[in-house]
């Protein structure tokens, strides 16, 4: 199979971002945050795009993306749970709340729901430690988290989309 | 605005400083955002605004006052009154702080907390109108009973018009009595009974003569500061301006001596003296490995190069500690102001902020700070009007831990796989883009401008003999105030637990204390009391690290603790070197057989072996390291390995697979209860009649023994 070029438009913000950084060293990475910034996640068309734009290889970006876990392949939901299973939050009973989560959505980690609402993720210390167990949906943090309170701060999601929880547990 | 010249910082910062300082400065960190801290700083704005108060108070945000466990809290500056922190706030004592606090100039009882140090800068001088005297009261079992005794004496000596007496909730220090603290005279007692209280009011009220047998007074660790001062067992040097700026407000930083060294370094040292300022002061690096500092930079000075660079390490990976965050959270400018004058020391004109990408509010802030940094021009070309100039760029980084090490880190800045490389060559000699470079932690670079201005003989009066100065630690776990403390260097584990962060969490037994992260081990009661510093916590097989502190207790395992550490970097581990690669994943899967009891007592020697194999064998600190946790739970905690693997059994509870769910048919009475909860339906039962688990079904989540309420179900 040859490699068709297609024609994708990248949005003038990333544009402009690459245009003002373009002569910066080592920038790839800088480029790829902000290709996840604006897309939630780094699509294949783009990566190729970006390839031809500041002439690197799509094989090295390609390498750069898998190496760190920052950069995810697929698009998250709308809304990105991060739940925190660094020490704190471990000994604090991140598990369980990350269980309840998976309960709650049936879902589980690195997976999106069907609806795309909603996505699982682990992450290592949001640095909020001190009010352990903690979590993040997308910029916000919720700390000292207790299982029942997530039926509750799902529901303040599902409920801007119109939608009710659904509890399966009743 | 334009940019300035040394004699109109100096003005500037002269002018700035005889500004009335009326504010209310609410802890907005990351975690006190999370906390409410937000919604607080717009009730108070929005109140402000309403009732014309403008021209009498101002809000602003601060950095992190480090007392995570009672945001969100805020601190108040107002003439005529003490320096008075609120903490565990609502809207409702939002509204309350303006209407009593501000507006009827009374303290609000009950919500009062306070910073733990005293300010670097003498600036919170309590003025306190004619002669008052403020008494807080604090008591660890908040039964108020000797808050309601000094009540009734004071009133009982017709006092009660000199002496203000208040409940606290948090009194910047903790011990298993009560404490007392007099303001303005900054005094704590402790340790007295109902009697003493009598001699006390006597003497320090009435005849104005302090009794020193009652007072918090400890040893020595660090002259230069006032008796009274003592008292306190923190000090905030790292965190001298959290609390005291907005950390996105340059006026604040210039007011308290900020760009001050910058000046001096630039107008009146030499580059050599200000590296010798910086090694005779003993400062190591705070990253974790604890080199000297100075030393460091004297290296890269000596290497003759065109371009040179300087690196912030502002990867933070420690799971569990959040000490750099807060730094570049609260007082950014410090960290840019230690890199400007080691660029000028060592002779750089560029500089790199590596910050994790999960950290987005230390990332903003760092760019705010730069950007008003070069429009001032105090970073950019030409700095303060001088030949020297130096740039910093932030770049970000994409959550993996190895990142921190120095050499993938300077990878990555790079643009390729954060991978190691073998060292030497040190990039002190051959770092970015093949250039001599210093690369420090943000704790490091913070200290730098306090050093230059009071000097290295100040700052190596604190700490021990081989260590100084200060280290700042996130104190987490199962600790009653868990929180952001700095400690003089030597300060010890009972201290830090006992006297400073309230105890164990639910009175519970302590069992260790994990530093180090990864890297690092854990400390065992019986060695509780060695002092903190690089040498002494190696001996014992942990390490300092970055400053993540874990605090355990009775109910967590240490097998449990030592999987979770291995999981951490085998899902780290960048898969360059074998040993790391391959021993990691075996000490797992060594660890899991241990924890489901399935293990053989020939297991222990073989974790031994592998972890030898690593430490020697891998290429860099993470492979080498990573051992660590299983060493050290090893040596301490031996028998309980043993106990998994002979007796099968975990007396936590923690390891899940050896733990058997099983009714009680006495207790029973066939609610149903349990099975409604069950996620996998392994329990059947007739109603009202005892129900059973069926074992091969169970997957021992626990839910049916927290859901029975007759006690029916026991755990062995
Ligand atoms: C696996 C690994 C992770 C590290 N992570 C960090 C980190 O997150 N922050 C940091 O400052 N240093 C970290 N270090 C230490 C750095 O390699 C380096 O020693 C440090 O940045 C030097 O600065 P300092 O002398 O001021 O401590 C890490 C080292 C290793 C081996
Ligand atoms: S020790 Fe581990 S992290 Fe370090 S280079 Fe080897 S494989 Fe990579
Ligand atoms: S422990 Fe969990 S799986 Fe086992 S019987 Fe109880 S509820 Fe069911
Ligand atoms: S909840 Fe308790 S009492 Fe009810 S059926 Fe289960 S074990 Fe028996
Ligand atoms: S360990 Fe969860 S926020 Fe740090
Ligand atoms: S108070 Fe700053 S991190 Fe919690």
């Amino acid at each position: 199979m040859t490699l068709q070029k297609e024609e994708i438009k990248l949005p003038q913000e990333l544009l402009d971002f690459i245009k003002k950084n373009k002569d910066k060293k080592g920038y790839e990475i800088m480029i790829l945050h902000k290709v996840q910034e604006l897309y939630g996640y780094i699509p294949r068309k783009v990566a190729m795009e970006i390839s031809r734009k500041i002439n690197v290889p799509l094989a090295r970006i390609y390498g750069v993306i898998t190496f760190y876990h920052i950069f995810k392949l697929n698009k998250p939901g709308k809304y990105k749970i991060q739940v925190c299973m660094g020490t704190a939050c471990y000994l604090k009973g991140g598990q369980d709340i990350l269980g309840e989560i998976e309960n709650i959505l049936g879902t589980g980690v690195n997976t999106t729901t069907e609806d795309g609402l909603f996505s699982i993720e682990i992450v290592r210390c949001i640095g909020c430690c001190g009010i352990a167990p903690a979590m993040m949906i997308n910029d916000k943090v919720y700390g000292n988290l207790r299982k029942e309170q997530l039926i509750e701060i799902l529901g303040e999601y599902t409920k801007l989309e119109g939608k009710d929880m659904k509890n399966d547990k009743n | 605005m334009t940019k300035i010249n040394r004699e109109q910082l100096k003005n500037m910062r002269d002018l700035i400083k005889t500004i009335n300082k009326n504010e209310i400065l609410v802890s907005m960190g990351t975690c006190g955002i999370a906390a409410g801290g937000d919604k607080i700083y717009e009730i108070l704005k929005q109140e402000i605004k309403e009732r014309d108060l403008e021209n009498i108070i101002t809000v602003k945000k601060t950095g992190c006052l480090g007392l995570c466990f009672c945001e969100p809290n805020l601190v108040i500056r107002l003439q005529g009154l003490p320096e008075i922190a609120y903490g565990f706030l609502n809207d409702e004592m939002a509204y309350k702080i303006i209407t009593e606090h501000i507006m009827k100039k009374s303290i609000i009882d009950d919500y009062v907390i306070f910073l733990p140090s005293i300010d670097l800068f003498g600036n919170n001088k309590n003025h306190v109108e004619n002669g008052l005297k403020y008494v807080f009261v604090w008591e660890p079992d908040k039964k108020k009973n000797l808050y309601n005794t000094l009540i009734k004496r004071i009133t009982s000596k017709n006092l009660e018009n000199k002496i203000k007496v208040f409940s606290t909730k948090y009194i910047g220090l903790a011990n298993k009595n009560p404490i007392l603290k007099v303001l303005p005279d900054n005094i704590f007692y402790t340790n007295f009974n109902e009697d003493d209280l009598d001699k006390i009011i006597e003497n320090h009220f009435i005849k104005n003569n302090p009794m020193n047998n009652f007072m918090l007074l400890k040893e020595n660790k660090y002259i230069n500061i006032k008796e009274n001062d003592k008292q306190h067992k923190q000090i905030r040097i790292v965190l001298r301006n959290s609390g005291y700026v907005d950390p996105e407000n340059i006026n604040d930083y210039i007011s308290r001596d900020g760009f001050k060294a910058l000046e001096k370094v630039l107008f009146e040292m030499s580059p050599d003296q200000v590296i010798e300022e910086v090694k005779k002061s003993g400062l190591r690096g705070r990253g974790g490995a604890g080199f000297p500092t100075g030393l460091k930079w004297e290296i890269t000075k000596k290497v003759q190069s065109e371009v040179k660079y300087v690196i912030c390490n502002a990867d933070e990976g420690d799971p569990g500690a959040y000490m750099d965050r807060s730094v570049l959270e609260g007082d950014p400018y410090s960290v840019l102001e230690g890199m400007t004058i080691c660029a000028y020391a060592i002779g750089a004109n560029k500089g790199y902020i590596y910050v994790r990408a999960e950290y987005p509010l230390a990332i903003k802030r760092l760019q705010m700070a730069i950007d008003k940094s070069k429009e001032y021009g105090l970073l950019g070309d030409n700095i303060l009007g001088t030949d020297f100039s130096f740039d910093i760029e932030i770049r970000l980084g994409a959550g993996a831990f190895v990142c921190g090490e120095e050499t993938a880190l300077i990878a990555s800045i790079e643009g390729k796989r954060g991978m190691p490389r073998a060292r030497p060559p040190f990039p002190a000699v051959e770092g970015l883009w093949k250039e001599p470079t210093v690369i420090n932690n943000v704790e490091t670079w913070a200290n730098i401008p306090i050093i230059i201005n009071k000097g290295s003989e100040w700052f190596a009066s604190i700490g021990t003999n081989s260590s100084k100065g200060t280290k700042v630690f996130a104190i987490t776990g199962k600790i009653k105030f868990p929180g952001l403390i700095e400690v003089p260097i030597g300060t010890s584990i009972k201290e830090i637990i006992y006297d400073i962060s309230g105890g164990m969490l639910n009175n519970k037994q302590f069992k260790a204390a994990q530093t180090g992260g990864p890297s690092g081990g854990v400390i065992p009661v019986e060695h509780i009391d060695i002092p903190i510093d690089y040498e002494s916590l190696q001996k014992i097989g942990s390490m300092m690290g970055s400053g993540g502190m874990i605090i355990m207790d009775e109910d967590d395992c240490m097998i449990d603790v030592a999987k979770f550490y291995v999981q951490f970097t085998v899902d780290e581990s960048c898969g360059k070197c074998a040993p790391c690669r391959i021993g990691g994943k075996q000490m797992l899967e060594t660890l899991k057989l241990i924890s489901s009891g399935k293990a053989e007592e020939s297991d222990i020697e073989r974790l031994k072996r592998i972890s030898f194999a690593m430490n020697k064998a891998s290429l860099c600190g993470l492979g080498q390291s990573a051992p660590n946790p299983v060493i050290s739970t090893l040596k301490y905690f031996e028998y309980e390995y043993v106990e998994h693997i002979r007796d099968r059994k975990c007396k936590t509870g923690k390891c899940r697979d050896l733990i058997t769910y099983i009714i009680n048919p006495e207790k029973c009475i066939g609610c149903g209860a349990c099975a409604l909860r069950c996620p996998v339906s392994a329990i059947s039962g007739e109603k009202r009649k005892p129900h059973n688990i069926d074992q091969l079904k169970c997957i021992k989540c626990g839910e049916c023994f927290i859901t029975c309420k007759f006690g029916a179900i026991n755990k062995t």
